[in-house]
């Protein structure tokens, strides 16, 4: 997120404003992280699998929202319905067809394939779409920007942030409380369990496996609007949400949402305060102690 | 450890393996007259380096169990290792390369000492994060050249400074010298005590320990000399390609070359990590020349694909299908019942 960190406009550099600048961003950040990593915590925990292809979904998200985007002229605002739809269907494919199969044989079989995936689809994008960086432009919320305090805060970014947050907000209600959730709860205990009181619990993996690639389609979708497109877009999302994940202890929604302010936080202050080559080191330095002191995560069980 | 049992039986399947490490290395031997080709060259000197990588990885995550994605950090520092020796010191590769074996090591000891705490994905994770902190200190520390890298100087061809501009018969030397010395070692540790302690953690590291298996001390010795050796390799690959820069060597990438490879040809069996460089190696190098006209990244989405069927279809890799087959079955068998007998 180094781009949207750096290209803010200069505002007078008082204490104050840098600080709240700075902790804007974080907690901006922080949100979006929290949205990808949610889908990725789900399945994590659910399922106990770590589904490598997951920063490769953004991707696929982010360039099916560019095309909308570019061709039909949908602006994302409106083709996240679309990305998120989409991502669904991809992502309760690969799992059908990939992960399905190498389930149970061996711990690092299923990791293993969707590494495999993450590579196909990385270079499929290369070899259609070339490595060129690809910003979608004439969207509704470009270059408007709000301020705050003496920050400036850009409003895709917030959008898009804000959004997370409700995103999050029904995917929690939805475990919480419907049928379908208690039965993804209860397959996530319990596999055979479950199985014993009638949930057809390929179905639940099926549908996890959806609702972790929905989550990151409309992340993705929202993100098209101040980020660019590559093939290798995904990369650091992923790795992010791998440690928000492990740090906020898997399939923990709420905790993912913790981990992921932190992480955001840690980031834009190392960034800003330190030096902006650390802000990563300062992240992954800090996922390593607390790992070593707590090892099932801040708020794991 | 129940050895009296099993000790005929035993030496015969060693002695056999043996044999086939020294029928490899005839083999090796002779090919170069066949071959005058540069290009195949350079394909045969890669599936021997990357054999090794993966070979060096196995006896971690194979024999001992322990999978763990930070093998391009230690890689790394070899490769590190041998550039400041030619680059800053101006000197022959060869003391760099020990120094930066033995740090390698070292550090691999003082990461993995915490980190073997956790299990699983945990660990997993743990490393890939090791990896992300040393690549991008890597890039900032001006000493080792920062993230412009190490260039080579322009030297002349010799052993002394293990470079050869004109021809491969230098590196291909150097190359088959390297897989015997890691083949060999995995192949005397396989049938020592120390083999066994691993595979005995590897299988129920509880079991282990309540048969006085000091299991901490286990995978520590197995990941210093694992990381010994990948750094060993990381030099080779530094004097082979004539420069080292940080993504080059310390990335999440080359970190799953050594974990990919192994899977491939069978994890924790010692052919595996031969065969997984033997089929991947050159599928990559060859479908990169021949299908260009398709595009970029077209080599990547078959080996994307190939992993994909490989996890599906038989997640133990070459040697699991050759068993599959009956080929080599009896052999592979009977090293999977060793591994099951050692920790009883």
């Amino acid at each position: 997120m180094a781009e949207s960190v750096c290209s803010r406009p200069s505002n007078g550099g008082t204490i104050l404003a840098d600080f709240s600048q700075v902790l804007i961003d974080g907690l901006m950040n922080g949100a979006i992280y929290a949205l990808v990593a949610a889908g990725l915590s789900l399945i994590w925990g659910v399922m106990d699998v770590i589904n490598f292809a997951h920063g490769e979904f953004l991707m696929v998200a982010m360039y099916a929202c560019y095309w909308l985007g570019s061709l039909l002229g949908i602006d994302p605002l409106f083709s996240w319905v679309l990305t998120g739809a989409f991502l669904f269907f991809l992502s309760a494919a690969s799992y059908l067809l990939v992960v399905r199969r190498c389930i149970g044989r061996s711990a690092m079989a299923p990791l293993l394939a969707t590494f495999g995936l993450s590579i196909f689809l990385k270079n499929f994008c290369l070899n259609r779409f070339t490595p060129n960086f690809r910003l979608l432009s004439g969207t509704i919320m470009e270059g408007r920007v709000l301020h705050v305090m003496g920050a400036s805060v850009p409003l895709p970014q917030l959008v898009t942030a804000l959004f997370s947050l409700v995103v999050l907000g029904c995917l929690y209600y939805f475990i919480k409380r419907t049928r379908i959730g208690w039965a993804i709860q209860a397959t996530a205990m319990d596999r055979e369990a479950a199985e014993l009181m009638g949930i057809d619990t390929g179905r639940i993996f099926t549908l996890v496996f959806g609702f972790g690639g929905m989550c990151v389609g409309i992340a993705g979708g929202f993100m098209t609007s101040y980020l660019a497109v590559f093939p290798e877009v995904g990369a650091l999302f992923s790795l992010i949400a791998f440690v928000v994940v492990a740090l906020g202890g898997f399939g923990s929604i709420p905790g993912a949402l913790l981990a992921a302010l932190l992480i955001g936080l840690v980031e834009s202050f190392a960034g800003f305060y330190i030096a902006p080559v650390i802000k990563y080191v300062a992240v992954f330095a800090l996922y390593v102690v607390v790992i070593l002191i707590r090892p099932k995560g801040l708020f794991g069980w | 450890m129940a050895e009296a049992g099993g000790a005929v039986k035993k030496t015969d399947t060693e002695g056999r393996i043996w044999l086939g490490l020294l029928a490899v290395l005839a083999l090796l031997a002779v090919i170069p007259g066949a071959i005058g080709n540069a290009f195949h060259a350079h394909v045969l000197v890669l599936i021997l380096l990357y054999a090794s990588m993966a070979q060096s990885w196995n006896i971690l995550g194979g024999y001992c169990g322990q999978i763990s994605f930070g093998h391009s950090v230690f890689f790394g520092i070899g490769a590190y290792g041998a550039g400041m020796a030619m680059v800053r010191y101006g000197s022959a590769p060869w003391l760099g390369v020990l120094a930066g074996a033995l740090a390698a090591s070292a550090v691999s000891v003082l990461i993995s000492w915490p980190c073997f705490k956790l299990r699983g994905h945990y660990f997993a994770i743990a490393t890939f994060a090791v990896v992300e902190i040393f690549g991008r200190l890597f890039l900032v520390w001006d000493w080792i050249g920062g993230a412009l890298g190490l260039d080579y100087p322009i030297m002349d061809d010799s052993w002394t400074h293990f470079l050869w501009s004109s021809d491969k018969t230098g590196y291909y030397t150097g190359a088959v010298a390297l897989f015997a010395l890691v083949f060999g070692v995995v192949r005397s540790i396989e049938g020592r005590r120390l083999g066994y302690y691993m595979r005995a953690v590897r299988e129920g590291q509880e079991t282990a320990e309540s048969l006085g298996v000091n299991s901490t001390h286990v995978k520590l010795t197995a990941m210093a000399l694992s990381a010994f050796m990948a750094a060993l390799c990381g030099a080779f690959f530094a004097q082979y390609n004539y420069r080292v820069d940080p993504p080059m060597v310390v990335s999440l990438d080359m970190s799953m070359k050594f974990v990919l490879i192994t899977i491939l040809g069978g994890m924790g069996t010692f052919w595996g990590p031969l065969l997984g460089a033997a089929v991947l190696i050159p599928l990559q190098e060859y479908t990169r020349t021949y299908l260009a006209s398709l595009g970029a990244g077209v080599d990547q989405v078959i080996y994307g694909l190939l992993i994909i069927f490989m996890m599906v279809r038989q997640p133990r890799g070459i040697m699991g299908f050759l068993a599959e087959f009956g080929i080599l079955g009896g052999r592979s068998d009977s090293a999977g019942k060793e591994a099951g007998d050692a920790s009883p």
